[in-house]
């Protein structure tokens, strides 16, 4: 009975150390990325070529998805506004959901799931056939020749593409509630410039943006880099990958919030 | 893929990125309208400021022409300070009535300038003596019922 509880409280501690492990290990690699990014931001056609994939290839979700946030936003924001008579309002409520939260956190999301994922599942893959190996044996770098250029170009990007999911969301807002539904444009744009502030909202929505870049490409690179070089492995890395910036995203999004809109109506 | 190719679509990608910043700042946020060149700050103490906050506009006949700056509390005259950064193109006389509004019947509360006929301007740290508190319901309600009582009393 007693050996039971021993093992358990054991078996609970061996994880404890195992993710604390994990995490100094990560965080070293993160660093060992940033020390080990001047190569390839002195040749930059290496992140050019990761900024096509990362970047223009997610352009197609992330606008679908913005446009169709924002029509959303615009109909059920009119059906509860309109009881109150204040119709004119949804212009407001759209770009200030939008550019405070759901820009920044849902093109996080997605690109999360569309560039994270296939970060991960590359480095993995050229980790199980040793590609990077083979890298380090001609003494090329294999995190200033892979990971950092990958890493550069989804932080460069994320922001970017925050800005056009916003940007695309409000545009589906106004064609929902002004030029189907009828609200009157001028209200509509007026009211929404009145609101929206640009050092508050626009700049902190960047901020956060460029916080959740930092994050998703960090995770993903690190999970690629650590996977098992098996194709178990790296089906298991690209999962973590997604779970755990999904979640990182989000927290990191109330600590920010918390951080930025304190205090301020 | 060809390298040219790729380099214009990622030049196409940041152009477009950079572009949906700007239309953020000026279509959404309108940047222009509140970048206040040269501003001039001026106080008002007033009774109450119900829920008057920091950034709240001053408006004089509806337009926009400063924005409240700071709120205090002052233990000297036991009332707030409103401390306000004012549009340097517009200037007002020394007697100008401050009093707190509310724009429609829920809506954000703001300053309201009422233009007096002094010859004097308002200059950098002024104080403006006339102003005029928020209204509170309550209050207002207390009154209400005191005169409706006072009425009776009087037939």
């Amino acid at each position: 009975m007693l050996n039971r509880i021993v093992a358990n409280i054991q078996d609970i501690g061996h994880r404890v150390i195992d993710s604390v492990w994990r995490l100094g290990n990560a965080s070293r690699f993160f660093i060992l990325v940033l020390l080990k990014s001047g190569t390839c931001l002195r040749r930059f056609s290496l992140v050019i070529r990761e900024l096509y994939y990362t970047g223009v290839l997610s352009l197609i979700i992330i606008i679908v998805s913005g446009l169709f946030v924002g029509m959303v936003l615009g109909l059920q924001g009119y059906e509860t506004l309109q009881k109150y008579g204040s119709e004119s309002a949804v212009g407001t409520l759209v770009a200030l959901s939008l550019v405070r939260e759901l820009g920044p956190v849902v093109s996080a999301l997605l690109f999360a799931s569309r560039a994270g994922s296939a970060i991960t599942a590359e480095i993995g893959l050229m980790k199980a056939t040793e590609q990077l190996s083979a890298m380090g044996m001609m003494a090329v770098d294999p995190i200033a020749r892979v990971v950092a250029p990958r890493f550069w170009a989804g932080v460069i990007s994320m922001p970017l593409l925050a800005a056009m999911f916003s940007v695309m969301g409000v545009f589906g807002g106004y064609l929902v509630t002004v030029v189907f539904i009828g609200v009157d444009a001028g209200s509509f744009w007026s009211q929404m410039q009145g609101a929206v502030d640009f050092r508050f909202d626009i700049i902190n929505g960047f901020i956060k943006s460029c916080f959740f870049g930092v994050a998703i490409t960090a995770i993903a690179v690190y999970e690629g880099y650590d996977a098992p070089p098996t194709a178990e492995g790296v089906s298991g890395a690209t999962t973590r990958t997604v779970v755990t910036s999904s979640l990182v995203i989000l927290g990191l999004d109330f600590i920010l919030t918390a951080f930025m809109f304190r205090g301020i109506s | 893929m060809q390298r040219t190719t790729m380099d214009l679509w990622v030049g196409l990608f940041v152009l477009v990125g950079i572009g949906a910043l700007m239309i953020l700042s000026l279509k959404v946020g309108n940047l222009n309208a509140y970048s206040m060149a040269q501003t001039y700050t001026i106080t008002g103490n007033f009774e109450n400021i119900g829920g008057l906050k920091v950034r709240a506009p001053v408006k004089s006949s509806g337009v926009v022409v400063g924005r409240v700056s700071n709120i205090q509390f002052s233990t000297k005259t036991y009332d707030a300070v409103v401390t306000m950064n004012m549009d340097s193109r517009y200037q007002f006389p020394k007697d100008t009535f401050a009093s707190i509004l509310t724009a429609g019947l829920l809506g954000e509360q703001y300053i309201g300038l009422s233009v007096g006929g002094d010859e004097r301007m308002l200059a950098e740290g002024d104080n403006i003596m006339k102003t005029n508190s928020a209204m509170v319901l309550e209050e207002m309600i207390g009154r209400f019922l005191f005169d409706k009582a006072a009425e009776e009393e009087a037939f």
